[in-house]
């Protein structure tokens, strides 16, 4: 214990992290509670003199009778549910993989990880030009000058061209593509992750393992996983979290409509509802659906610390 | 099952890549281990001893030289297909799983004919745990246990699948001077009554004395001398081995030949007829001094230290390569500590010469 007299001291030192936490995080976060609760409220109102407002749960019944929320929340749990998964056992599998080859490790570490310093619309918009199908799409005769790289793949292997995000594409053709692309995006962290916690593990387990004639899927599914896993529960829990907070790659990929040409907003999620109602300058609303991403967050968070308390080995 | 080793060597190559300096870890190891025999393999650190066990494993590859199992050559075998068992120096049990589960896990990774129905591999687990003394620990953690239980564990996890050879890399460096003592008599009893022919790795030569049936004496990646223990003692091949074993050390001094008399500084110690003149390196066991007030050898006392049984006469000579010469006599004995000299006469079968430049034993004839 430091002695009284010093504590001031303390204070002092700790004091330019707490201010700015204070102002940038501390403050925001009680003001977007309490206008969550603020009905009618609007900042731009308030300045124009006009600060009538009354508390109630209002915001959040909007909120919920927004004819986007459904679909918003549909789409950011379908996207956590298939990506989380999908991105944590191919980075598993990445990472075992990378671990285990000697030559041209770190090359390879390198490549893995160049999403991860790379700016996710710049990504998004690469993505998009992937996937584009330049010509009049959805016309009854549609003249076509490029089909976009993943379409010539499949022709040269003899399919047929989709239509992945252009006017007229279908629902599930957009939502391969952000898949696609959320999982490419969320491999490095957890590659980078899972690599360390790899070698961290103790050689002698997997000679030990040798010694006693262990197939190889038995020694991952038996040995590196438990060993890995506190590792892979901080992987699904962040990656969870990330998942819910979903909006840059879709902006990145299908612009500020979120959706395709034809159907604006079929791809919107719960932080586009949030950006949605700010730009409408309505503030209280922002807030509500804030506090309901918070409240979907913190129980899927607690449902994970949870499975990991029975499944995690320290 | 006897293992052969033939010719076995291991190099490694350099780290430096500019100095191409090799390291010779095993050079040209050859010897045939008898089937059902504990084996210690015994040397300083870096005297190859483990790189052998490795080798025997499977998990090293030799540089060259051949491994049999029995008739089977096993050199190109890798260690799955070995049917080997090995418990490491830091038992490597799996930390997650339970105490059962671990000793389960070899007999689950049988496949095809060999493969076990649960309730064999249960009674096989419950059989080693037995045979450990550790059926009351099945369902616990590793981490639960103390170092001795977990050295168990890893024993029976190595027993459980029947291996054709055990394996074990410095099993008791982990514990304690009493738990050691007590392990050791464990492994001894373990090996006894399964009969399968085991080799350990220790730097200890007290535990690989106390236990082995053979011991291969190793420096520097060269086998010095195999021999049953007390053969090994009594009739060292060199200087190394000689100082190598032995508690308290033995004790060296430099010497000479002359005319058919050995001489430790101006001392004449004993008649010496069949070895040349020469300069020597003399070992003396400390039990291998007599009092005798017209004895030979004439040290100074500087302290007597008494061990029950035995008394122990710390002293100092000129010609003495260590810093003390002790020697071990009876309790009985009087030992005047004031005195100026202690004399002793020497049992002729309890010192040692050996050619100074060489450091091999010369043998003589005493008169």
């Amino acid at each position: 214990m430091v002695e009284s007299k010093q504590q001031w001291k303390a204070w002092l030192y700790l004091a330019p992290a707490i201010v700015l936490l204070l102002i940038f995080t501390v403050w925001p976060i009680i003001n977007t509670v309490a206008m969550a609760f603020m009905e009618d409220y609007s900042g731009l109102a308030k300045i124009g003199g006009d600060a009538s407002f009354h508390f109630g749960f209002g915001n959040f019944v909007k909120v919920a009778q927004n004819a986007e929320f459904k679909q918003a929340l549909t789409n950011t749990i379908f996207l956590c549910l298939i990506t989380v998964p999908v991105s944590t056992v191919l980075a598993l599998l990445i990472a075992v993989a990378l671990h285990a080859i000697k030559p041209l490790q770190k090359a390879l570490q390198t490549i893995f990880f160049l999403p991860y310093v790379t700016n996710s619309i710049a990504i998004g918009m690469v993505f998009a030009a992937m996937f584009n199908v330049i010509g009049s799409v959805g016309t009854r005769r549609p003249l076509i000058s490029s089909y976009g790289i993943v379409n010539d793949i499949i022709r040269f292997f003899g399919g047929n061209w989709v239509n992945w995000i252009n006017s007229g594409s279908d629902y599930w053709a957009n939502m391969f593509v952000l898949i696609v692309y959320i999982v490419w995006n969320a491999l490095p962290f957890k590659i980078l992750i899972l690599l360390g916690g790899l070698t961290s593990i103790n050689k002698q387990y997997y000679e030990a393992a040798k010694v006693d004639s262990t197939p190889r899927w038995r020694v991952l599914t038996r040995i590196t996983v438990p060993l890995l896993s506190p590792m892979l529960a901080y992987v699904v829990i962040t990656g969870f979290i990330a998942g819910f907070k979903e909006y840059t790659s879709i902006v990145g990929i299908f612009g500020e409509s979120m959706g395709p040409v034809h159907e604006a907003h079929r791809l919107n999620t719960m932080v586009g509802l949030i950006y949605d109602s700010l730009a409408s300058n309505n503030q209280g609303r922002a807030s509500a659906a804030a506090l309901i991403l918070f409240g979907i967050i913190l129980v899927v968070t607690l449902i994970n610390l949870w499975v990991s308390k029975k499944r995690v080995h320290y | 099952m006897k293992i052969v080793l033939q010719n076995l060597t291991k190099i490694f190559p350099s780290r430096n890549k500019k100095s191409h300096e090799e390291v010779v870890a095993v050079n040209n190891f050859n010897f045939e281990i008898p089937d059902g025999k504990l084996i210690g393999l015994l040397g300083p650190s870096g005297c190859g001893k483990s790189t052998t066990l490795y080798m025997i494993s499977g998990l090293q590859k030799p540089s060259s030289g051949k491994i049999f199992f029995g008739d089977d050559d096993v050199t190109e075998l890798s260690t799955e297909n070995r049917g080997i068992g090995l418990v490491f120096q830091n038992y490597a049990l799996y930390p997650h799983l339970t105490v059962k589960q671990n000793i389960l896990f070899p007999l689950q990774n049988l496949k095809g004919k060999d493969k076990l129905d649960k309730d064999t591999m249960l009674n096989r687990a419950y059989e080693a745990a037995k045979l450990v003394q550790i059926e009351q620990l099945l369902d616990r953690k590793p981490s639960e246990l103390s170092g001795g239980q977990q050295q168990r564990v890893a024993i029976a996890r190595a027993l459980v699948k029947m291996p054709r050879v055990l394996l074990l890399d410095e099993p008791l460096s982990n514990l304690d001077a009493r738990l050691r003592l007590q392990t050791r008599e464990e492994i001894r009893r373990i090996q006894k009554e399964t009969g399968i022919t085991t080799v350990f790795v220790t730097h200890d030569q007290e535990e690989a004395m106390s236990i082995s049936d053979m011991i291969v004496v190793m420096k520097t990646g060269i086998v010095q001398q195999i021999g049953k223990p007390q053969d090994v003692y009594d009739d060292p091949a060199n200087l190394f081995v000689a100082k190598f074993l032995g508690t308290p050390p033995i004790n060296v001094f430099s010497g000479r030949v002359k005319g058919g008399t050995l001489y430790i500084g101006g001392d004449a110690v004993m008649d010496i007829q069949t070895v040349a003149d020469q300069e020597v390196t003399v070992g003396i066991r400390p039990e291998g001094f007599v009092l005798d007030d017209n004895g030979p050898l004439k040290c100074k006392p500087t302290n007597v230290e008494v061990m029950g049984r035995d008394v122990s006469i710390v002293s100092t000579h000129d010609a003495s390569l260590n810093p003390l010469v002790r020697s071990i006599v009876n309790a009985d004995s009087k030992i005047d500590i004031g005195s100026e000299y202690v004399r002793y006469a020497v049992k002729p079968h309890k010192i040692f010469i050996f050619s100074k430049e060489t450091e091999e034993r010369i043998y003589f004839e005493v008169k």
